[in-house]
């Protein structure tokens, strides 16, 4: 299948579930707070008492600060276990230990520390995006060829050569599969804080529509969160694409 | 005449595994003249692969003495040392130029020359067409070439391979072994080649280095007097025959 007719046919089944949608709203009597049409909900953007900018810039704020976090304290992380074995045994364990801990329930106590705002929404996105960045990396980082380094060393390389031309590079494929990863729980991060507690943000704006039955707003905010989401993804996509996949790197 | 480029007298090596030593391999004797190619040929286990890496100075010999280099040829260890693997080992984000490039750049070598001699030494291999593909996209024995093509870009002395053929087709090998006698008289190196693969060895080697394993030592090693430059013809020779079939014979299998 060629790649335009494969783009002919994603559009296709969203059109066709946008279709479906629109026609469950017209063949059945279910009220607009069930089901609103989607020409209801989208109409919702125009609605100037929403403030729907200043939602979507919050959570976009949280979404990307804690994830752009975690990813540099991930690998920062990752590259300090692979150089210094005795941190990797002494912390490892308590990391692993720490990554069973559901991230959502510790949501309450980040509130309770960092107050309300934007802070401890990226702090929650950040904990829940962390170890599969720091796992990955770590691990590409020890995948190098005995051989390969072997023949590097019979030229002297020092560790540092070893390191930004072996290791980091080769680890690559290993860092985009966890950021990808992450990526989608970032978002689930940020809005799980935001229904903690927060005054801003789409989290924020679906609880309060919630209470109001709004039911069109929400599946607006709904569609807002996602394409946050689909755009950081597209981000890491398009570098990974520079990175390995233009390269015909597999893992 | 001149001293030998490589000379190993007695070399033992043991490795220490917790309170117990593991003889890796003994007796390792044989000099290599410069420019020479010497086939070290023998069953897994036998402690070629040690050889090398004692010579890539990877690993220390435990007994025996080591030398390498001469007066009118003084040999830099980490400077004059190129490896070639069983495994290609490119960097799969570097294309074809860059992974060639990889050794002169780690010795610091000027940038400009050393591209230059690595776009020389992919012509050389005959993969000129192919200095900015991707290692991915090339085939087994292109790879090879490449890795060979990296193992010359900071014009070492010696060139140690390691089984480098022992991963491919039996043509492509066959292919690849008569291209390696091509490299070898227009670079003029020193090589010394590791295989399991006794025809190989006999087909390539100015000098066969037969070792054994279980004992791992080394049994044995004779010149090869066939006619240069060797052709594939020379394997249909009762000469040839008598080689291999010697060696068989040192090896047990008989």
């Amino acid at each position: 299948m060629t790649l335009l007719s494969r783009y002919i046919w994603a559009a296709a089944g969203l059109s066709g579930f946008i279709i479906a949608w629109w026609l469950a709203t017209v063949l059945t009597d279910l009220p607009a707070y069930i089901l609103p049409s989607p020409g209801a909900a989208f109409a919702e953007i125009w609605e100037p008492s929403y403030n729907w900018g200043t939602h979507i810039w919050a959570t976009t704020q949280e979404i990307f600060g804690g994830y752009l976090l975690a990813v540099i304290i991930g690998v920062a992380l990752a590259v300090l276990f692979s150089w210094l074995p005795a941190l990797n045994a002494a912390l490892m364990p308590l990391l692993v230990l720490l990554n069973m801990v559901p991230k959502v329930a510790m949501a309450p106590l980040f509130i309770v520390w960092l107050g309300y705002g934007i802070v401890p929404n990226m702090v929650i996105a950040f904990t829940i995006c962390f170890f599969p960045i720091m796992l990955t990396t770590y691990r590409g980082l020890q995948e190098v060829e005995p051989d390969l380094l072997n023949l590097v060393k019979s030229l002297k390389a020092n560790r540092w050569q070893i390191f930004l031309k072996i290791q980091l590079p080769g680890s690559l494929p290993f860092l985009f599969s966890g950021m990808k990863v992450a990526a989608v729980l970032a978002v689930a991060g940020a809005i799980v804080g935001e229904f903690i507690a927060s005054q801003k943000g789409l989290g924020y704006f679906l609880l309060a529509q919630q209470n109001a039955l709004n039911t069109s707003a929400m599946m607006m905010a709904l569609a807002f969160i996602t394409m946050i989401g689909v755009a950081l993804y597209g981000v890491v996509i398009a570098l990974e694409y520079f990175f390995i996949t233009r390269k015909g790197i597999n893992q | 005449m001149t001293e030998p480029f490589v000379r190993l007298v007695g070399v033992t090596k043991t490795f220490k595994v917790g309170s117990k030593e593991f003889l890796a391999v003994k007796d390792v004797t044989i000099d290599v003249e410069e420019g020479e190619l010497v086939s070290i040929v023998g069953p897994s286990g036998c402690g070629k692969s040690t050889v090398l890496s004692i010579l890539a100075d990877l690993h220390e010999a435990s007994g025996g003495t080591v030398d390498v280099g001469n007066p009118e040829s003084p040999f830099t260890p980490g400077r004059d040392i190129g490896m070639v693997f069983q495994k290609a080992l490119l960097l799969k984000w570097r294309n074809i130029v860059d992974n060639v490039m990889l050794p002169a750049e780690i010795l610091g070598l000027p940038r400009k020359e050393s591209r230059e001699r690595a776009l020389d030494l992919l012509e050389m291999v005959g993969l000129s067409k192919f200095a900015t593909a991707y290692p991915q996209q090339l085939s087994g024995g292109m790879q090879q070439r490449a890795s060979i093509a990296r193992a010359l870009v900071h014009n070492p002395k010696l060139i140690l391979m390691d089984e480098p053929f022992g991963a491919l087709d039996a043509l492509t090998r066959e292919r690849m072994n008569l291209e390696l006698l091509r490299i070898w008289r227009e670079s003029s190196k020193t090589i010394l080649f590791v295989t399991h693969g006794i025809q190989e060895a006999v087909f390539l080697g100015s000098k066969v280095a037969v070792m054994t394993a279980g004992p791992a030592r080394m049994a044995a090693h004779f010149p090869i007097d066939l006619p240069e430059p060797r052709t594939l013809d020379i394997k249909t020779t009762e000469k040839f025959g008598e080689y291999t079939r010697e060696i068989y014979q040192l090896l047990g299998m008989h």
